[in-house]
């Protein structure tokens, strides 16, 4: 491999002599020395990003982790489901629940997209271990929905003030909605602003989503 | 013109399943044996894969395949491959891998061995120009949109004139002249020659791309997050290697696209190579970190502007040198955008533009959100006050008086306006702010908080022409209205539907829209991009419902004795002008189309329409009355979208931040086809804005090509608490000639309008300090105040 390593950099010193005069032509030296410093030009592989919290339909279970059946309380019914010990709930929802409402944008805790309820308050589903919502009440967006098709006041005001934009945030967005008029049904528009912060929406419609939440907060 | 749909507010038939979770995007969608397939991605910034070994993953448990660059579709440099064995930035896609879970495919990506060997990289185009500096193309450094690329060096003589300070201005890609330049600058009485850096910025769609797909019976169905529908189905099918017709595109909803979804984008299509490889269904779940690699980011600037200005503040002379930091893909125009808005927006008498695109070892770049006009409007906003403030003229009198008009010609062709209210919208904008008091707090000082006033203007086209409009009345009455424009979620999917709905005069309950989906037979529709959909897509959907009118009066006077003109329709009827109660339903007059065939029910059909189109009237041929048309109206000259914005910000001196107090965004966008619609749009563009000025860019270790900024958390898409909690929007709604209904395009200058008003409110706040830079950061506020030198090169880029 040493000799593989020398041939692929040989290759490269054959510049033309005036790149060296040119104005900084350390970039290059440097980045040819940082190659041979961690010895990338024999890679294993390619980068390595996120971590997963991976699971499928017919699961072929990762080395050393095992499914295990647990009862969820999802929306006020009881649901079986096998789950890994790293599982998280936004996935365990998404792919094995079928509620795929729930959506995930960053998987990190960092936009608010996976928003669900837990006891009536907001988490990030995307970073939360489902096995550690036994016995508590998880709440998604398609919980809110009565059965004859009324609507939770937070849905409703969005589509009355056209809340949404793209809609992807929008999942998250009414779920904290929720939330936050549970605990301060009248609250200012500046205290819906900071309750709401936690969740990003990359079309800017955080003036609608807030005539929303103030719309649902007069009419509930 | 009185309407009864346009201009008017409605539910769009989309929003209750985006407040329930209904709404099903890419990932929302499952099949029977769905496999999970992940991406290998380049560790490196520029390399070649010498050896690549999947033995290893393949033996694991669950792991069905691999595909890499040579199962693909090939698609010749410098456009995006789908996979690559050449990869040009960290973070380019190699290898996929199938598993029938996420986390084994992860795994499995760990066992495969890859040698790369490196190849010089560059991140700052202007070293890709020195004599000798490193290509990312084989063909070379400077690839045109769509075209091919060459390879472009300036003299070291060009540089060493520069100096460190200044930009080298060495052989151009493009350049053209208008008037004497020269000649006006040596009559001006200021002379502003500025040096500037515009960051380029991910477009950060709150929507990662993932996509789905699966085969049946020789067609592949997938599902990618798009923008637009039709327009990419070809591509699509291009990438996929098979003919258009077998390609079924399912995008229904779209979570963000901002440019980055407008076109077909080749990996999308990797599941759909892997599944036709596996024969299994494949969703690729693409992660936020994937997606800042492969989701596409605003072209960066390097440039210098040199402006003439007359004792009064008209700009006399302009000239304009670009150099566009491309990504590792061919090059949008930014850099020609940027000197046709100059001209457009200021209306130099005598203007020189000159642009090149470079390629660098970063991730591919394309059209965001005013792509050119937006950075153009960031770099020349703060320079207008300087002028004003130096010349001593009114910061609003100076942009009235270069502001463009219905006689405005602009740009290296003398290209035309259709019409034009900047002015309008700037004095609506002046009115609503109340400039006349605000603009006396400038530099007002509260303990450590100054405040700052600021005013930007922007502009985008705003539409185009020559689609195909289709419409289908059905036997129940109904009126299907077939839209293949696209649902980026700006809902003018919809609103531009209603336009056919105005022409055949029904009631918006009895019409239903037609998307989403390929097998709803759609019409070959432009893209839902470049701010076009409002003008385009109203002209489009007029041509198909007034084929369907006339088809209906001439039905009518068949059936009913008379003339075409003696009958007219409204309230779901076509019926007789002098007598009312001689008419014939919707549905009845249906079913009079399905008897007498022939061009009624789509069996005939003008031969000049789209393929496409002609394929879905004949798949729906004798199924109802059938309207169908390609627009031929007239035009005359550009539809420009203009906006305007205003705002007043408090900035703490002791800490270089700012509040943004107050923001007042406004229109230029002709009729107005949707308020609620506009009004999201005026708003969010001015989020995206304050964005653009005071929080994004694209940041790389320039020693490694590493990325350092490939999360939210660091690249700073604006939250809830970066903009003011009520923003104020206005539009002047005055109709453009040469659209049936008065409407232009709008969504783009509204976010670079607010870019530059920012921008100016923080020059304002600092006394005259004109950073030169976009964007203006905190520690950039802090060192102006204590006149300690930057932290940057004057032409440094992605790199602080």
């Amino acid at each position: 491999m040493a000799n593989d390593t020398q041939q692929v950099l040989t290759a490269h010193t054959g510049q033309p002599a005036v790149f060296e005069e040119a104005r900084d032509p350390v970039t290059r030296r440097a980045f040819i020395k940082s190659v041979i410093a961690t010895g990338a030009v024999a890679s294993t592989g390619g980068l390595m990003l996120t971590g997963l919290s991976g699971c499928s339909d017919d699961a072929t279970p990762a080395a050393g982790s095992v499914e295990r059946l647990v009862t969820l309380n999802i929306n006020g019914k009881s649901r079986p489901v096998d789950v890994l010990p790293n599982e998280s709930l936004a996935m365990t929802l998404r792919y094995k629940l079928g509620l795929t409402g729930t959506k995930l944008a960053c998987d990190r805790g960092e936009c608010g997209a996976c928003t669900v309820l837990i006891d009536d308050v907001t988490h990030n589903s995307c970073s939360t271990l489902t096995h550690s919502v036994r016995g508590r009440e998880v709440t998604t967006v398609e919980g809110l929905e009565q059965p004859d098709g009324a609507l939770h006041p937070v849905q409703q005001a969005m589509i009355d003030e056209l809340g949404p934009q793209c809609g992807f945030c929008t999942p998250g967005q009414v779920m904290s909605g929720v939330a936050l008029l549970k605990n301060n049904p009248s609250p200012t528009r500046e205290e819906v602003r900071e309750g709401m912060a936690g969740n990003l929406c990359r079309c800017g419609a955080y003036d609608h989503y807030l005539n929303s939440i103030m719309r649902a907060a007069r009419v509930s | 013109m009185a309407f009864k749909h346009i201009g008017k507010n409605f539910t769009p038939p989309d929003v209750r399943a985006k407040v329930t979770g209904k709404a099903k995007y890419s990932e929302d969608f499952r099949a029977e044996g769905m496999l999970f397939v992940k991406l290998l991605l380049s560790p490196m910034p520029h390399a070649i894969v010498r050896n690549l070994d999947a033995s290893e993953a393949l033996k694991m448990d669950g792991v069905i395949d691999v595909l890499t660059a040579d199962d693909v579709t090939n698609i010749p440099e410098p456009q995006m491959p789908i996979l690559t064995n050449h990869p040009k930035y960290v973070g380019d896609p190699i290898l996929a891998i199938a598993a029938t879970s996420e986390q084994v495919a992860a795994d499995a990506l760990e066992k495969i061995t890859i040698e790369y060997e490196p190849r010089p990289f560059v991140i700052d185009p202007l070293k890709s120009l020195y004599p000798g500096g490193p290509d990312v193309h084989d063909s070379g450094n400077v690839a045109l949109f769509r075209g091919k690329a060459e390879s472009y060096k300036w003299t070291a003589r060009d540089f060493a004139t520069a100096g460190d300070d200044e930009l080298p201005r060495g052989k151009p890609q493009g350049e053209w002249e208008r008037g004497d330049v020269d000649a006006g600058f040596a009559n001006a009485a200021l002379v502003l020659d500025e040096t500037f850096v515009v960051a380029g910025h991910p477009h950060q769609s709150m929507e990662p791309r993932s996509s789905f797909a699966y085969w049946e019976n020789g067609k592949c169905y997938l599902h990618a997050s798009s923008q637009s529908h039709t327009f990419n189905v070809p591509d699509y099918a291009k990438y996929c290697g098979i003919e258009t017709e077998d390609l079924i595109l399912i995008a229904e909803y779209c979570g963000g696209g901002f440019g980055s979804k407008g076109t077909a984008y080749p990996i999308a299509t990797i599941p759909a190579h892997m599944s036709k490889k596996v024969g299994r269904p494949c969703m690729m779940r693409v992660t936020r970190a994937e997606e800042y690699f492969l989701g596409s980011r605003r072209n960066g600037f390097q440039g210098n502007v040199k402006l003439g200005f007359s004792e009064e503040g008209r700009l006399i002379a302009a000239d304009i040198y670009v150099v566009q930091q491309s990504g590792s893909n061919d090059s949008f125009p930014d850099y020609a955008n940027a000197g046709e808005a100059l001209s457009l927006v200021y209306t130099p008498e005598a203007m020189r533009w000159k642009g090149i695109p470079i390629a660098t070892n970063t991730p591919p770049t394309g059209a965001q959100r005013g792509p050119g006009q937006n950075q153009l409007a960031c770099v020349m906003e703060p320079l207008m006050d300087k002028a004003a403030k130096t010349l001593g003229v009114d910061r609003l009198a100076i942009r009235e008086l270069n502001a463009p008009t219905d006689g405005t010609t602009f740009g290296g062709r003398d290209n035309t306006l259709s019409s034009a209210f900047l002015k309008e919208a700037m004095s609506q904008g002046a009115e609503r702010f109340n400039w006349e008091e605000k603009k006396n707090e400038s530099g007002q000082r509260k303990g450590s908080k100054v405040v700052g006033i600021g005013v930007g203007q922007a502009f985008h086209p705003g539409g185009s022409s020559g689609f195909d409009g289709l419409v289908r009345i059905a036997p129940s009455g109904k009126v299907h209205i077939h839209t293949g424009v696209g649902n980026l979620g700006t809902y003018s999917y919809a609103s531009t539907s209603r336009v056919s709905a105005e022409v055949l005069g029904c009631s918006w309950e009895n019409c239903v829209i037609e998307r989403g989906d390929t097998r709803r037979h759609l019409p070959w529709n432009l893209g839902q991009f470049g701010s076009n959909t409002s003008y385009t897509m109203s002209r489009t959907n007029y041509a198909g419902a007034m084929d369907a009118k006339m088809k209906l009066l001439e039905i009518a006077a068949m059936d009913l004795g008379g003339a075409v003109d003696d009958y007219d329709v409204g309230d779901d009827k076509v019926f007789s002008i002098a007598d009312p109660e001689k008419n014939l339903t919707f549905a009845q007059a249906a079913q009079r189309a399905i008897e007498l065939g022939g061009k009624f029910s789509g069996e005939e059909m003008d031969e000049d329409m789209h393929a496409i189109t002609k394929a879905s009237v004949t798949a729906m041929a004798g199924t109802g009355l059938i309207g169908a048309a390609k627009d031929k109206y007239p035009s005359n000259g550009l539809p420009p979208a203009l906006a305007t914005a205003f705002i007043k910000i408090e900035l703490d001196v002791e800490t270089g931040k700012y509040e943004v107090l107050e923001y007042v965004g406004t229109a230029d966008c002709g009729t107005v086809v949707h308020p609620q619609g506009l009004e999201h749009q005026i708003r969010g563009g001015g989020v995206m804005g304050i964005g653009m000025a005071g929080l994004e860019r694209i940041v790389y270790d320039p020693q490694n090509g590493l990325p350092a900024n490939i999360g939210f958390h660091q690249a700073k898409p604006p939250s809830y608490l970066d903009v003011p909690a009520e923003m104020d929007v206005g539009y002047v709604d005055l109709p453009d000639p040469t659209n049936p209904v008065g409407a232009r395009g709008i969504g783009e200058p509204l976010m670079g309008c607010a870019g530059a008003a920012l921008l100016s409110a923080i020059s304002d706040a600092l006394g005259g300090v004109y950073f030169n830079r976009t964007p203006v950061v905190p520690d950039m506020i802090i060192n102006a105040l204590a006149d300690r030198p930057q932290s940057y090169k004057t032409l440094e880029v992605s790199s602080q």
